[in-house]
């Protein structure tokens, strides 16, 4: 069996590390995400911290935002790679769907995330 | 109206420029200014994504923007130009382009250089270009977001 995906969030500021501390609280796995801030950082220190934060391994990137450093430098880093994959819009709801379906092919997680955060938009009446 | 901001940021086109100041400002249209973004298309659709589609968006290079500042500072709408580095911004404001103020929104971490704010960061060789343009006329600030008070130069170089 292939290695489990992994999720990298991709964040400004604190965003990413709560995301990933609310995940553990609500499923205990503390395993299948990683945060990277952007703070303080220009293309080139977000990009060596995206690196370290992937390692070669097949990952799934997480950005807040759909436009901005955080996804700019994350769409060139997946450039080309067959085993990442980038989805913008990150909420708690893809993020706990995605722990638990880390064995499907990187695009095909990624598909699955995106619609996971999708149906958690909602308005409900009050 | 014109330019409204003249930025050197290295994250180019992002959140603060985008949001933060372009919210306020009620801009019509962004100017990026980088010699390698304006080579590929790809990099421009890249920080396109990041801007909604009533902002107008201009890719230019450094020799193009030289051309069109006067067209630019004469459109009716609001714009904000932003360059990555002080060189290319310095590079506007000779041959008396009307460049009055430039805003230094994010210089981060490099090798050389230490740090002079939160998001500026400067080799002796960066201040002492900064320095050069303020003495030149034009005013020199650093000031990440609209709602913090802008840094005089003197304050960070």
């Amino acid at each position: 069996m292939s290695e489990p995906l992994r999720g990298v969030i991709v964040s400004h500021a604190a965003v990413a590390q709560a995301l990933l501390a609310a995940v553990a609280a609500i499923t205990g796995v503390h395993d299948a995400l990683v945060p990277v801030s952007n703070d303080g950082c220009d293309t080139g220190a977000l990009a060596e911290r995206l690196t370290r934060a992937i390692d070669d391994k097949p990952a799934i990137l997480f950005v807040d935002l759909p436009g901005g450093s955080c996804l700019t430098s994350s769409v060139r880093l997946a450039r080309g790679k067959a085993n990442v994959a980038v989805v913008t819009g990150v909420n708690l709801a893809m993020l706990l769907d995605f722990v638990f379906h880390r064995d499907l092919p990187p695009g095909d997680a990624a598909r699955r995330a995106a619609e996971a955060g999708s149906r958690a938009i909602r308005t409900p009446a009050a | 109206m014109s330019i409204a901001l003249y930025r050197i940021d290295d994250r180019l086109i992002h959140g603060q420029v985008v949001v933060g100041w372009g919210k306020p400002l009620n801009v019509a249209f962004i100017v990026l200014v980088d010699d390698a973004v304006r080579a590929s298309a790809w990099e421009q659709e890249l920080y396109r994504m990041g801007v909604p589609s009533e902002i107008e968006v201009v890719f230019a290079s450094t020799k193009e923007a030289l051309e069109r500042l006067t067209e630019w500072e004469h459109d009716p709408r609001v714009g904000i130009l932003v360059a990555g580095d002080i060189d290319t911004l310095a590079a506007l404001t000779v041959n008396r382009h009307p460049v009055s103020r430039v805003n230094v929104g994010g210089l981060h971490h490099r090798p050389g250089r230490s740090e002079r704010l939160r998001y500026v960061y400067l080799s002796d060789a960066e201040a002492s270009q900064l320095r050069t343009l303020a003495a030149r006329g034009v005013e020199v600030t650093a000031q990440d977001v609209p709602t913090t008070p802008p840094v005089p130069l003197e304050d960070f170089t």
